[in-house]
């Protein structure tokens, strides 16, 4: 079981509350798509990832980012059992998407990025490490079912 | 993997764009590590204060972003322009290098673009690559 301080809880509800979605989403899959372009092999069908410039203005990409972030609201809405909550989610990117589960952990990086440009200053070492904890717990939840 | 001419041409804008704010990045870099990453702390357990912002980590962030100065400067011959420092930052550079673009995001996120961040990712790796040459 993972222990959440009050400011850590506090802290990922705020994050989330005042997240704006859209742009969120499509800048932290864009960016993971533009740094790390071997992930591009899972957006076969994603039409141009040619370039930054391609990629950045990709409506598939929009899209696909926001469904991504939307999907991190389960573990908001279960911090106390991320675990189970993501058990489904875990079997699906194994099973039928396929997805090598070190790349989690690039998105994740993307997706910090991405909120310490929203939040500047307010992106404080405090608030940074909740966030990273929280989406390293993500993570090893979205791996465990890999066999 | 290597730095394109155009990676090259990206690090040293941005790094020009940011080097005024060269001293705060180091500080809060250096700290950020320090504080989500608490497994580095072993490596500083000679100093004093290791929390963030403390004198002693930021006097050594000032000499990292001298370090990482030195490296724009040398990104032609990083291999051989990087002899003085020493192995052990080549194995935990990864960890400061994402601390790095953190802050980068949070100071200049207008100018910390996509192409400026795989800019970056690629320098440090290449940076992390050129100190462990000579030591295994």
């Amino acid at each position: 079981m993972v222990e959440w301080t009050d400011f850590e809880r506090t802290t990922i509800q705020d994050i989330f509350s005042k997240m704006n979605y859209d742009v969120v989403g499509q800048q932290a899959l864009a960016r993971c798509l533009i740094v790390y372009p071997w992930t591009q092999r899972y957006f076969g069908n994603f039409g141009n990832l040619y370039n930054a410039a391609a990629i950045m203005g990709n409506p598939m990409v929009a899209a696909h980012g926001k469904v991504v972030l939307h999907g991190l609201d389960k573990a908001v809405k279960n911090m106390d059992n991320i675990k189970a909550a993501y058990a489904e989610l875990s079997v699906l990117h194994s099973e039928k998407l396929h997805v090598d589960p070190d790349n989690f952990r690039l998105l994740g990086d993307c997706l910090t990025i991405v909120v310490a440009a929203q939040l500047g200053a307010g992106f404080t070492p405090e608030v940074q490490a909740a966030f990273q904890k929280f989406l390293a717990v993500v993570v090893s939840s979205l791996r465990r079912q890999y066999h | 993997m290597s730095l394109s001419a155009n990676d090259k041409a990206t690090v040293k804008a941005l790094w020009a764009k940011i080097s005024p704010k060269a001293e705060d990045i180091g500080n809060e870099a250096l700290s950020r590590m320090l504080y989500v990453y608490p497994q580095t702390k072993t490596y500083f357990s000679h100093w004093s204060d290791l929390t963030p912002g403390s004198a002693p980590v930021r006097k050594h962030g000032k000499k990292v972003v001298g370090g990482i100065g030195l490296a724009v400067e040398k990104i032609d011959d990083l291999f051989n322009g990087l002899l003085t420092l020493s192995e052990l930052h080549a194995f935990q550079l990864r960890i400061l290098s994402h601390n790095i673009l953190v802050v980068l995001a949070m100071l200049f996120p207008d100018d910390f673009t996509p192409e400026a961040h795989l800019a970056m990712d690629k320098f440090f790796a290449r940076v992390a690559l050129a100190l462990s040459d000579k030591y295994r």
